[in-house]
């Protein structure tokens, strides 16, 4: 049933593998906090739960196992409850704290082997990181602040000064530049934060709860700015919250963290749609199913359709009056899809025995992608009875999407279970 | 007694083995004294006052401005001129040292844990001695005169500093740190960049404290030989002219307040109002 989705998926994934190389590879990675690390590290390799183990060495495990691939370009988001491990995961990838065992991989450097000059160079140049409580100078301007990484590589004041002024433009901060930082509010702030690590140019931006700390609002709309940035920019993101919320809107993919361990990776609809176990299941229960699931997941991948050179007007009358339908999409062999034909107007053409259907050919602006969500698509399915065409780039008709799609995913039942009560009402 | 026993073989085996560095240090120190002293005692009173009263202004206002002014002037004519600027060299001498141990052993004990734990219990010790005790040693290193008695205005002096200057490294923001680091900043770069300015108003006032410290040292010194404004009190305290061991009292106690408000707002924008 899902074959055409399926291909198109693949298609895509394949295409997305091809483009973006690995950037960051962590490979068994595990972190103990505590004195008797050792001990730990052996009950940690024999299975042992991260309880057993602080009761028996008095040791906290705060990643457990951990791998992952980020791959350059992307946003990455690690999600977890609090306590479960996210930021002690990310501080191993600039070391701020040193991964007990594991190995991680920055384009193919390993991190964990770098002498205390390499790992400066590769602070200073290649990974920035932007913190929850901002992590700003307070005695220092905006402008000071967002030159300080250039400051620390030794580059001239005049030099850092234009390129900090650079990134003020990009985060919307221009004004701003001569103001302490404590006199600005938090989202401001928060954008010196993201200043600060842009300047430097790096590679990879590492976001500790980054908008967590800030209002709803203005969360929202740094989420949307990141985004914006990110589209420009195509940096490597790794980005971590606690809300699932955030984690769908700014994640192409997501990592699920659990008392240390990663749980589950994979695309928001991926984990919404497929939970690993009961725990991602709970975890994304009360998610707002509509933000997630998309157009392709749910539409009717063999709608009935008129093609425009097999199909004449009295085999499509014939097709409508056996579905209960009023008008069909209308495709081209190659599944190019031309618009919708109404039974009224197949009707008379039937009449007036003209062989093809294509002048009553009505071209439907409206089509949306595999990718759109139900809540980009309910809105366009108020405005018509009709269902919205699925289409790929290149305008072949993947499938269609209507409100019984919606309904069937939103209740869970099954879609010609609710075509059949729906029929059933138009009978009555 | 047998604590004090051996505090006092150890005080002579220390005297016995290492009088060359004691002569060394008596030396250098004598002269660095000698150097500040005679440059106070030399530059004319109203420079001096003219100096000091300009500070004040401009660092703690108006008001404090002709505090100062009127202080230092009442000072010069209760004739005790020279000695207050022989107790202030002494002052000025030991705060500099001081600061120059104190601070960096505050940075030290702030970062380094088995340091803090050294360094910790020695302080306790130190401040909560009383200040005569330092006088014995000082005595028995130095003999008598000016340098031992700036020699245990340091070390009664210094623990504040100390304290201070690791509790206000201690206090900077653990996330401020973290970005320092994670932007590639080396320890003295984040020493320098980070936690020395915002530690400052904290190691700052451990710096007022050590100057109020040390004057007030500075007095008891002169029970082993330092000039200055000590030696008046000690007249008017054995010879028993009350009016003396008053105007001299107050002396001190003027100085002390400049010093104080001068050295309270060192860290703080200048305030012109
Ligand atoms: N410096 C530390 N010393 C000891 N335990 C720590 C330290 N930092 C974090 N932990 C513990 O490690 C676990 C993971 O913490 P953390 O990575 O901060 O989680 P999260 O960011 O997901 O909230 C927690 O159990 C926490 O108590
Ligand atoms: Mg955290």
């Amino acid at each position: 049933m899902k074959t055409l989705i399926g291909t198109n998926v693949s298609i895509l994934t394949s295409d997305i593998i091809s483009r973006n190389m690995e950037k960051i590879k962590i490979e068994n990675l595990s972190l103990v906090f505590g004195k008797n690390r050792s001990k730990a590290i052996d009950l940690l390799k024999k299975g042992q739960g991260k309880s057993e183990i602080l009761e028996k060495t008095g040791c906290t495990v705060a990643v457990r196992d951990a791998n992952l691939t980020i791959n350059e370009g992307e946003i990455f988001v690690i999600m977890g409850l609090s306590g479960s491990g996210k930021s002690t995961l990310l501080r191993c990838l600039n070391r701020l704290i040193n991964p007990t065992i594991g190995k991680i991989f920055i384009n193919k450097d390993d991190i964990t082997n770098m002498s205390d000059k390499e790992l400066l160079e590769i602070r200073r140049k290649e990974l920035a990181m932007v913190f929850q409580h901002f992590g700003l100078l307070p005695h220092r301007t905006v402008l000071s602040n967002v030159a300080f990484g250039l400051e620390l590589q030794g580059i001239s004041k005049e030099e850092r000064e234009t390129r900090a002024m650079e990134t003020i433009e990009l985060v919307d901060l221009k004004g701003y530049e001569n103001q302490k930082v404590s006199e600005l509010s938090g989202g401001m702030q928060q954008r010196v934060g993201l200043a600060r690590g842009l300047a430097n140019n790096p590679e990879v931006l590492l976001m500790d709860e980054a908008f967590s700390a800030l209002d709803p609002l203005i969360r929202s709309q740094m989420q949307d700015e990141l985004l914006l940035l990110q589209e420009k920019m195509q940096k490597t993101i790794v980005f971590i919250t606690h809300d699932l919320d955030e984690a769908i809107k700014l994640g192409d993919r997501i990592a699920i963290m659990k008392d240390g361990e990663i749980v589950q990776v994979g695309t928001s609809e991926e984990i919404i749609t497929n939970p690993a176990n009961d725990y991602v299941t709970s975890f994304v229960e009360n998610v707002d199913r509509s933000k997630v699931v998309t157009a392709g997941s749910i539409m009717f991948t063999k709608p009935t359709i008129a093609r425009l050179k097999k199909d004449g007007p009295a085999v499509v009358v014939r097709k409508m009056r056996e579905k209960g339908l009023s008008s069909l999409p209308v495709v081209r062999t190659n599944r190019t899809f031309l618009g919708f034909i109404n039974i009224e107007d197949a009707v008379n053409l039937k009449k007036k025995e003209i062989k093809s259907i294509e002048e009553a050919i009505k071209p439907e602006a409206m089509t949306v992608t595999a990718e759109a969500t139900v809540e980009d698509i309910l809105p366009l399915l108020s405005k018509t009875t009709r269902s919205i065409p699925v289409v790929n780039e290149e305008n072949h008709l993947l499938g269609t999407v209507s409100q019984t799609s919606v309904i069937a995913e939103m209740t869970g039942k099954d879609k010609d279970e609710i075509s059949d009560i729906i029929q059933k009402a138009y009978d009555l | 007694m047998i604590i004090g026993d051996t505090i006092e073989q150890g005080i002579n085996w220390l005297t016995d083995n290492f009088s060359g560095l004691f002569d060394g240090i008596n030396e250098s120190m004598t002269s660095m004294i000698g150097l500040i002293e005679s440059f106070w005692v030399w530059l004319p009173f109203y420079i001096t006052i003219a100096l000091f009263a300009g500070l004040a202004f401009w660092k703690a206002g108006i008001k404090n401005g002709i505090l100062t002014l009127l202080g230092l002037v009442f000072i010069y004519l209760m004739g005790f001129w020279e000695e207050t600027m022989q107790t202030f060299s002494l002052v000025l001498g030991s705060t500099i040292i001081a600061l120059a141990t104190g601070i960096p052993l505050g940075i030290w004990s702030a970062k380094n844990k088995t340091a803090n734990s050294i360094i910790r219990p020695i302080l306790d010790f130190m401040q909560t001695m009383p200040a005569f005790v330092y006088l014995i040693p000082a005595v028995l290193f130095f003999g008598l005169g000016t340098v031992p008695g700036t020699f245990a205005t340091i070390i009664f002096a210094m623990p504040p500093v100390v304290r201070l200057t690791s509790l206000g490294i201690a206090q900077v923001p653990e996330d401020i740190v973290e970005a320092t680091k994670a932007f590639g900043a080396t320890p003295m770069q984040l020493l320098r960049k980070v936690e020395l300015p915002l530690a400052m108003p904290t190691i700052l006032t451990g710096v007022n404290q050590t100057i109020m410290m040390s004057l007030s040292m500075v007095v008891i010194a002169s029970m082993i030989g330092a000039k200055g404004l000590g030696e008046i009190v000690l007249q008017g305290i054995s010879q028993l002219r009350i009016g003396l061991g008053f105007e001299s009292g107050l002396a001190v106690v003027l100085l002390a307040m400049i010093l104080d408000r001068i050295t309270q707002n060192l860290g703080k924008k200048s305030k012109k109002k």
